[in-house]
């Protein structure tokens, strides 16, 4: 990803410059709306599909307020430093297009108050992403784990969707802000199981989990702002304001507990496991994550609390480390932990970023990562389950202890490596996002009060009731202080010993992956499979099914219509009825027992000429004639196409000629009965006489059937003469489009 | 097609254009006695397949002096602009226009129906020739 922005316009140009101004509006726009928040949601509706009382509405409170701040200040950094990263590519602005389609989408997910305005925004980050993941399109790899991405959250976007409607129903309302309470709802269950779902793979759950490292494929501004403070954000969103109307119930509990703290201590174990430091990053993101959904399952007010700060905090360290990480690949040309040591001389921006975004990080004091952890610690202490829910969080902080010493201190410290000698600090664009960002994890961890009435409210908005939030940095020797003393202590150890611990976990296989790839070509050979059992191009199959299948729903139809039809009486029947009966069953007959195709089609014409002449028996001359002249055509048409084909075998008509007679006997019975009940229905003849009517004084025409065709319904007639010469020109392209492509026309 | 017998080749002469005779005057008395456009259409078609069958596809082409196709296409141009004379009248869509002229014991009516019921005539037959004698060529 080195490259050089000397060449590059300042800032990206006018596309770069536009980019960054649109979220810093937003983001000072939404600012002057701290106060407000504070003092109670705004609720913003407006009409969207009056006729149905559809309207869509924006809700903001402390919790859409926090994130949407966080998704334009960080969208406001990042859209800077990818001006500086990014702004020399030809496809820079392809890129910037993607950029600000997912800052919208996310903007919208979060502050939607109707579920399914939220379900459309959630799509549209799942697609922006999909194209931000893959913009390094050329890439086989890139391609595979933009769509790996894609397809996960997609498939959980849609069980998201089934959850919504089941919401819907159980609630009455689309409305986030009129939900009842529903955990006593029967549809309980599947709303749970299917949000959940959905919330998992979008915030990289375990198993849902391998998506997310993967999508390291994208540019490091993409990873920066998609796993600090959004994309992967979204399931937490979802799980935090869900948490009033869906929380409190022992399957919440237990699986957000156990799902989460199984992803925060396997990821950050993993985490150890990486050289890239792009990829320790992101195995600490969901470590992050599992913490987010671990504390949102215990929900006790310290645990939510806890859960808030976090949030905040990991936004703030991971988008400013993710850049770091930016940087050094920038300045040295490897992102290989291994590679990178003593760049403190070289780059000192990037350091000075990295150490305080890194100690944040690591929750050291008196940084907000020490308060965030302070907070959840004491959420743990008190939670239900707290051996296990303590127990994940420890782990997990320790390992991320020793991975922010891997990502953040140790590669600017000690002797100057290779790559370090030609090392170059990155520019101000690129340098102000980082500093900042770890400026501010210094200075709310000082002043942690500023934050206190914006994330009271976000607390409050997750619990569902006002929460007085007093964050401090020291609260007196207590358990939770006791437990992060330990951390350090055991985090130090484990920074000391990570070669070995990383070598010790190489030896593990390869992950989720390789199965992944096999469920993909499982899924493709299966479709190939499928595909082609059901459309094997053998004509006989296709008629078989088609006509079994219509036999069957006839039958079914019959049976639950329950009454068989009269049989008509057959003293009715006259000898010009009889002798046309004869014709037609001798006809039919002979197609049945005939070896030869073209004994069997004239076979069938005479059949319809015996159709055709029911017809004039029952004074429909009209149908008559046309029926007659399209048996002929079709007898003509037919035996011409069977000049071509080979002659037919007795032996395999024996083995067919059973099951056709049977499937053609029963197709002939049900349309028997069919025609029957039928004309056991009294006809309305109102229509019959409206044209009998009117045929001659508005028609000028006694032949009420073309009447109706050329006058009355012209404009059917039209669209189906037009369908005529569309089957005609198809079947001449057809016959004759390999004619054609062998170079010499006719 | 030299094999078709000489009966066949010289009955068909006669039996085309009658055939043809024939579908114009099923498609004219269409609008008060059994007939039409569609056919009509189709009793034409059937006169050229007979050409066809006994000359050849070659022949039959010769016969028809432009393609099938082109027959079609012209026939639901004409279906059309029956259907939009009365719009440009400001009349609505398809609306049947009749005109009568009179001499002394009867009338002559004419009316856009008639033009669209042309045009369903040169529909049928066109695509019916389009499809046969490609079919035709084809084997």
């Amino acid at each position: 990803m080195a490259g050089s922005s000397h060449d590059a316009p300042a800032l990206g140009g006018p596309i770069g410059i536009v980019s960054i101004l649109i979220p810093a509006a937003l983001f000072a726009w939404l600012c002057t709306q701290i106060g407000a928040v504070t003092q109670g949601p705004v609720l913003w509706t407006m009409d969207w599909v009056p006729s149905l009382g559809v309207e869509i509405g924006f809700l903001l409170d402390g919790l859409s307020l926090t994130f949407a701040l966080l998704i334009t200040g960080i969208g406001t950094l990042i859209t800077l430093y990818s001006s500086s990263y990014l702004g020399y590519q030809a496809h820079y602005p392809r890129f910037v297009a993607y950029l600000l389609a997912f800052m919208v989408g996310m903007l919208g997910l979060v502050l939607s108050d109707n579920l399914l305005a939220l379900f459309v925004f959630w799509e549209v980050t799942t697609i922006s992403s999909y194209l931000l993941i893959g913009y390094l399109a050329d890439d086989p790899k890139s391609r595979r784990n933009a769509l790996q991405a894609l397809l996960v959250t997609g498939t959980g976007g849609l069980a998201f969707l089934a959850g919504i409607i089941l919401i819907a129903a159980a609630a009455g309302t689309f409305n986030i802000s009129e939900l009842p309470d529903l955990t006593q709802s029967l549809l309980y269950p599947g709303i749970f199981v299917l949000v959940v779902l959905g919330a998992f793979t979008k915030s990289a759950q375990v198993p849902f989990h391998f998506w997310l490292p993967n999508a390291m494929a994208a540019p490091t501004p993409v990873s920066a702002y998609l796993h600090s403070a959004t994309m992967v954000k979204g399931g937490v969103y979802l799980l935090a304001r869900m948490n009033p109307s869906m929380g409190g119930t022992d399957a919440w509990f237990w699986t957000l507990t156990v799902f989460g703290g199984v992803t925060a201590v396997f990821a950050s174990v993993v985490a150890l496991k990486q050289t890239d430091i792009k990829q320790v990053l992101a195995w600490t993101t969901l470590m992050a994550l599992g913490t987010l959904v671990l504390f949102i399952g215990v929900g006790t007010p310290y645990a939510i609390e806890g859960m808030v700060v976090f949030l905040v905090v990991h936004a703030f360290y991971k988008a400013a480390l993710f850049m770091v990480a930016g940087l050094i690949d920038h300045g040295t040309g490897t992102r290989e932990v291994d590679r990178l040591r003593g760049l403190a001389g070289k780059m000192p921006f990037t350091f000075a970023a990295a150490l305080l975004a890194g100690a944040s990080m690591a929750g050291l004091p008196p940084l907000f990562g020490f308060i965030g952890k302070e907070f959840l610690y004491k959420g743990a202490l008190e939670s239900p389950g707290t051996l296990w829910v303590a127990g994940c969080a420890f782990a997990a902080s320790a390992l991320m202890f020793a991975a922010a010493g891997i990502v953040a201190f140790r590669p600017f410290t000690g002797p100057r490596s290779v790559p370090a000698e030609t090392a170059h600090d990155g520019d101000a664009a690129m340098l102000a996002g980082p500093l900042l960002l770890a400026a501010l994890g210094l200075g709310f961890g000082l002043f942690p009060d500023v934050t206190e009435p914006l994330l009271g409210a976000m607390a409050g908005a997750v619990l569902g009731e006002p929460v007085a939030l007093d964050l401090y940095l020291y609260g007196g020797v207590n358990t939770a202080l006791i437990l992060s003393g330990a951390t350090f202590a055991v985090g130090l150890v484990l920074y000391l010993l990570h070669g070995s611990i990383r070598r010790g976990l190489q030896t593990f296989g390869e992950g989720a992956d390789p199965a992944w790839d096999r469920l993909m070509d499982g899924v493709a050979a299966g479709a190939k499979g499928l595909a082609n059992f059901v459309q094997g191009g053998r004509l006989r199959v296709y008629v078989f099914v088609t006509f079994s299948t219509l036999a069957v729903m006839l039958a079914a139809t019959l049976i639950r219509a329950g009454t068989l039809p009269d049989l008509f009486e057959l003293e009715e029947l006259r000898i010009k009825h009889w002798a046309v009966l004869i014709f037609i069953v001798a006809g039919a007959g002979l197609v049945a027992v005939t070896n030869s195709r073209m004994t069997a089609v004239a076979s069938l014409g005479v059949v319809g000429v015996g159709v055709a002449l029911v017809f004039i028996i029952f004074g429909a001359p009209d149908v008559a004639i046309t029926q007659l002249l399209v048996e002929v055509l079709q007898v003509v048409l037919v035996a011409v196409a069977m000049l071509k084909l080979p002659h037919m075998k007795p032996e395999n008509v024996k083995t067919v000629r059973g099951k056709d007679m049977i499937l053609s006997l029963s197709i002939g019975a049900m349309v028997t009965l069919v025609a029957l009940h039928v004309m056991a229905t009294p006809l309305d003849l109102r229509i019959t006489e409206y044209f009998e009517a009117n045929s001659v004084p508005q028609a000028f025409g006694r032949n009420i059937v073309n009447v109706i065709l050329v006058d009355f319904r012209a404009l059917d007639t039209f669209g189906e003469i037009a369908v005529v010469l569309i089957a005609a020109l198809g079947a001449y392209g057809l016959l004759r489009g390999t004619r054609y492509r062998g170079g010499s026309p006719r | 097609m030299s094999s078709t017998s000489l009966i066949v080749r010289a009955a068909t002469r006669v039996l085309t254009g009658l055939l043809l005779v024939f579908s114009i005057y099923m498609l004219l008395r269409g609008h008060n006695e059994p007939g039409g456009g569609f056919i009509g259409g189709l009793i034409g078609a059937t006169g050229f397949i007979l050409y066809a069958i006994a000359h050849g596809c070659r022949a039959t082409r010769q016969a028809l002096r432009v393609e099938p196709q082109m027959i079609a296409a012209v026939g639901l141009g004409v279906a059309l602009l029956a259907g939009v004379i009365p719009l440009l009248i400001g009349d609505q869509l398809f609306h049947g226009l009749w005109a009568f002229w009179r001499y002394e014991g009867g009338y002559v009516p004419f009316s856009t129906i008639l033009v669209f019921d042309v045009g369903v005539y040169l529909v049928v037959l066109g695509s019916v020739l389009t499809i046969v004698l490609a079919l035709e060529e084809e084997v």
